[in-house]
């Protein structure tokens, strides 16, 4: 008897194991997740190589038409700096070169290292807009109270459709901090 | 004699301690499940203490009683505190009291684990609820905790992610310890078809929790890393994809509802069976129900996110899926229904509140099949239909569930006899104001008033006022059932081992109350 209920004590601790390793498994399937999905339901996003070279077979422009693109600039977090579009918009041929600029003051009395990020509204509008030359590539290394003025270059896909006579393009500036030394 | 004994675990011969210190070291499923449902019954007055200040603020449009802060802090907690410490823990004190005495098993598989994941919960709880006088408040980001406002709050949100962490260990614990005691501790001859329908619904409930917890686990993990450690998973100004966080948490978050509702099938599948004094109608189909609906589950949460933006085939896909459940949930009120179908039906308590669950989950069923339709569930996203619709599936079918089980047991636990005329008050008292409470809150989504929001325009007052009287005469009646409770564990009517006349399986077996130790020695089924 004695052999029998050992048997049965060590088959629920086998079939924890067991289960343990699912438990596992299934904290790892957390992070295969986002992959998966992007996998399965094909939502994966162009990247930014690829739309320069899809602006490099650009060559008509569209001047029977225009887009109103508005350019917007944040800060994310309370730090002491300033982020702003020299110009507050501009009328674009579809295929037109277009340079604007950015200007960003660290008021602060720290060296500051920070990174934009792009995002359009509305977000169709993403597909048909190429940069080619941008500050939002490289983080941005500024001294105490510098100011900067940054470059855009881009231009819109002559293919975008009629329905976005209106893209609004905002930046949001964000520190990198450095990493602490583990 | 000494081969009866070796039939005992040795953790069943400790002498039985008295004190507070018999409940903290206690290994004994029955006295663990009686914390539980304490545990579950004193939250469960928290989190509807926190839904009476909501529904007071409610009462009238304008801000009368609470800051708006604080009542966004209000309504994240209360689904927190409700869902987590109220409702899972019932379910799992049901589970421990059960599960032993229906498979015919001296306690539960791991009796120390089984310790362990209860005497966690209390820590999760004061974490929880501490987290209200944190600098800033507790999480205000809803019981969703959406990035990126969860990655933006104050340190109530970390002892918020902490607390989750914790509840997932217990839970995960707990499912394994229920997955192993009913698959290894059966009493010899009862197959897995001849076991109980509350044992089949809480195998799949436990499958559910070791699948979505960890993933839980790890979501809340990446919120703490993207708030304290600089990483950017959720934080769309780092590039990270606040969506993202959608996915991970309703990954967890879908299944988990029905973790909520899957055990209260199963006690309902025992307590119609019995007032209608026939056995269950097609077992074989509930069981394959129940499996389907765990194995769907999983595969339907982008329904909570059809407003993200998604690909039209990937709204397509969720929207069927969701459909789907509809065919195996059917499949389990008809067989309800065909249980009682000539039966000889009495109508004491636990059947009454059995009844209301088919009552009442249809209606929450028949509106989350509205609400599966895409271009429907855009038009009343972030509505108070939303809010009524799983009021009606986790409030009034998991609760009534949980109402139906413990009228239908408490005879078994406390060998007496409960305050019949009493009852019948508690189930017609809950019945009412649950359904004008919640029933206005349809007609308010429909015309467009948003949820989580303290102040509201004026058309919607009159809606508002009913259910802020509802939901007081609904909090107030739960107090009756305390009531019900105590006055029944300290006297009443002598309890039978059968107690109810239909009454069939291994716990009806043993005296009332149940002895301290059960089948120290296998029963033989059949």
């Amino acid at each position: 008897m004695i052999a029998r209920a050992m048997t049965g004590a060590a088959r629920n601790r086998l079939l924890l194991a067991k289960l343990s390793l699912a438990v596992v498994g299934m904290f790892g399937f957390g992070y295969l997740l986002a992959p998966l999905y992007d996998r399965l339901c094909g939502t994966e996003r162009a990247t930014q190589t690829a739309a320069k070279d899809a602006a490099r077979q650009i060559t008509r422009v569209d001047l029977a038409r225009t887009v109103a693109v508005q350019y917007d600039a944040n800060v994310h977090g309370s730090v002491h700096w300033s982020f702003r579009p020299l110009q507050k918009s501009s009328q674009v041929h579809p295929g037109e070169l277009v340079h604007v600029r950015y200007e960003m003051t660290n008021e602060s009395n720290e060296p500051v290292v920070g990174q934009a990020v792009p995002s359009y509204a509305p977000p169709a509008a993403a597909a048909y807009f190429h940069k080619i030359e941008c500050f939002c590539f490289q983080s941005q290394a500024l001294r105490p109270h510098e100011t900067r003025s940054m470059p855009l270059v881009f231009l819109i896909d002559p293919a975008i459709p009629g329905d976005l006579p209106t893209i609004t393009l905002s930046y949001t500036f964000f520190e990198i901090r450095p990493r602490k030394s583990a | 004699m000494q081969v009866a004994l070796d039939n005992v675990p040795a953790v069943a011969q400790l002498p039985h301690q008295g004190g507070i210190l018999r409940w903290i070291r206690t290994t004994n499923h029955k006295d663990i499940g009686t914390l539980y449902l304490w545990f579950s019954i004193s939250m469960f007055l928290v989190g509807g203490l926190m839904a009476l200040t909501i529904r007071a603020e409610l009462f009238k449009p304008g801000l009368q009683i609470v800051r708006p802060e604080f009542f966004n802090q209000l309504t994240s907690m209360h689904g927190l505190v409700m869902i987590f410490l109220a409702i899972m823990p019932a379910f799992v004190g049901f589970a421990n009291w059960q599960l032993p005495l229906m498979l015919g098993a001296p306690d539960m598989a791991f009796p120390r684990l089984n310790n362990l994941s209860f005497w966690l919960l209390p820590f999760a709880a004061v974490l929880l609820v501490a987290s209200f006088f944190a600098p800033g408040g507790a999480t205000a980001a809803g019981w969703t905790l959406y990035a990126p406002l969860s990655v933006q709050m104050g340190p109530g949100m970390d002892m918020a992610i902490f607390a989750i962490h914790i509840l997932g260990i217990s839970s995960i614990i707990g499912g394994l310890n229920i997955i192993v005691t009913i698959l290894n501790m059966r009493a010899p001859g009862m197959t897995l078809f001849k076991m109980p329908m509350f044992a089949w619904t809480w195998l799949v409930t436990a499958a559910l929790l070791i699948t979505i917890m960890p993933v839980l686990a790890g979501t809340v993990t990446m919120l703490l890393f993207d708030r304290h450690f600089g990483t950017h998973f959720f934080d769309a100004a780092g590039g990270g994809d606040p969506v993202l966080f959608q996915h991970l948490f309703w990954f967890f978050g879908h299944p988990e509802v029905y973790v909520l509702i899957l055990p209260a099938f199963g006690i309902v599948s025992a307590v119609i069976p019995t007032f209608s004094r026939k056995p269950l109608f097609g077992l074989r189909s509930m069981v394959a129900a129940t499996v389907g609906i765990g194995v769907v589950a999983t595969a339907v949460w982008a329904h909570h996110m059809f407003t993200v933006g998604m690909p039209v085939a990937a709204q397509l896909f969720f929207m069927y899926t969701t459909l789907l459940v509809a065919v195996p949930t059917g499949v389990k009120v008809f067989n309800w229904l065909a249980t009682m179908w000539q039966g000889s039906l009495t109508f004491e308590t636990p059947m009454l509140f059995a009844i209301g669950f088919l009552f009442v989950f249809t209606i929450g069923g028949l509106t989350g099949v509205i609400l599966a339709i895409a271009p429907v569930d855009i038009q009343l996203h972030q509505t108070y239909y939303i809010v009524a619709h799983f009021h009606y599936t986790m409030v009034a079918s998991s609760l009534f569930g949980l109402f139906a089980g413990t009228y239908y047991w408490l005879p078994k636990w406390t060998g007496h006899m409960y305050d019949e005329k009493l009852g019948q008050w508690h189930f017609w008292l809950t019945l009412s104001f649950f359904n004008l409470t919640f029933i206005p809150m349809f007609f308010l989504g429909l015309a467009g008033m948003p949820r989580r929001i303290p102040d509201y325009a004026l058309q919607f007052t009159d809606l508002n006022a009913l259910a802020s009287i509802g939901a007081f005469g609904f909090g107030l009646t739960q107090l009756l059932f305390a009531y019900i409770v105590i006055k029944c564990i300290r006297g009443g009517e002598r309890a039978t081992a059968q107690v109810w006349e239909g009454a069939k399986g291994l716990e009806w077996t043993v005296p009332s109350p149940a002895p301290h130790h059960t089948f120290s020695t296998p029963p033989v089924v059949e």
